[in-house]
């Protein structure tokens, strides 16, 4: 099964193009593909439960495996028990496993 | 290591102006961890991030001074970086774009840095188990 990870460095409060991402996330998932949105620098703040959240909730929903750098979080603080359902903390070592391991990865 | 990787990562970004610069080299230095080659094409204003005469300075408004102060520098960070690689077994191909480092006057680059072309990209490209490009805005 084809592998993607989809890096979203942007904040959705901020830029108004993160939809990029969660589109294509939900097109690749629909096509049977191993899909996972990794979410990194400001691109972790709708990954606190509120506002905004809700794509990533859904993005889940539909097959995505949905992360947010634990980093990042930190910088931000941002609790990882305040995390939406259906995000999860990861470190950075994704990124790198990812590329090593073949996958196709989209930074944004 | 049984398993070495050679990873290309293009990056775009000035040091200090985005935080693209920093997972850059939060991922560069995993990756040296790990005994990869990793190559790195800068391009545009990424030339200035191994730039030799970054120079760290003094904090007047909070009464620092130089050592205090412990200001980050991106060229000794990439230095550093350089040597972990090696240190794993691994090393960094670090290909400044020319045409890109005439336009900012940044041809003094630390030691392990080399002038190339966006054809350098390519080639590094084409000898990687995998690439990332880390695009600008």
């Amino acid at each position: 099964m084809p592998r993607y990870l989809l890096i979203e460095s942007r904040d959705p409060f901020d830029s108004n193009d993160t939809g990029f991402c969660r589109d294509l996330a939900t097109q690749l998932a629909a096509a049977k593909n191993d899909v996972t949105l990794f979410l990194v620098q400001n691109g972790v703040l709708p990954a606190r439960s509120g506002a905004r959240s809700g794509d990533l909730t859904k993005l889940a929903g539909a097959g995505v495996r949905v992360l947010a750098d634990s980093f990042s979080l930190r910088e931000r603080g941002i609790e990882e028990t305040g995390l939406a359902s259906g995000v999860a903390a990861a470190p950075l070592e994704i990124v790198l496993d990812a590329l090593a391991e073949g996958a196709k990865v989209i930074w944004h | 290591m049984a398993d070495k990787k050679t990873i290309t990562i293009a990056i775009m970004d000035a040091p200090y102006e985005s935080g693209r610069s920093t997972t850059t080299l939060r991922l560069i230095d995993l990756a040296a961890k790990r005994g990869y080659n990793i190559n790195v094409f800068a391009y545009e204003g990424a030339v200035l991030q191994p730039f030799a005469a970054q120079k760290p300075h003094p904090n007047a408004v909070h009464g620092r001074d130089v050592e205090q102060e412990n200001h980050f520098i991106p060229k000794d960070a990439i230095a550093a970086l350089m040597r972990e690689a090696e240190k794993n077994g691994g090393k960094i191909d670090w290909v400044n774009c020319g045409l890109c480092v005439d336009e900012r006057g940044a041809v003094d680059a630390i030691p392990g840095v080399r002038r190339g072309s966006p054809a350098d990209f390519w080639q590094l490209s084409e000898a990687s188990d995998n690439t990332l490009v880390i695009a600008t805005r």
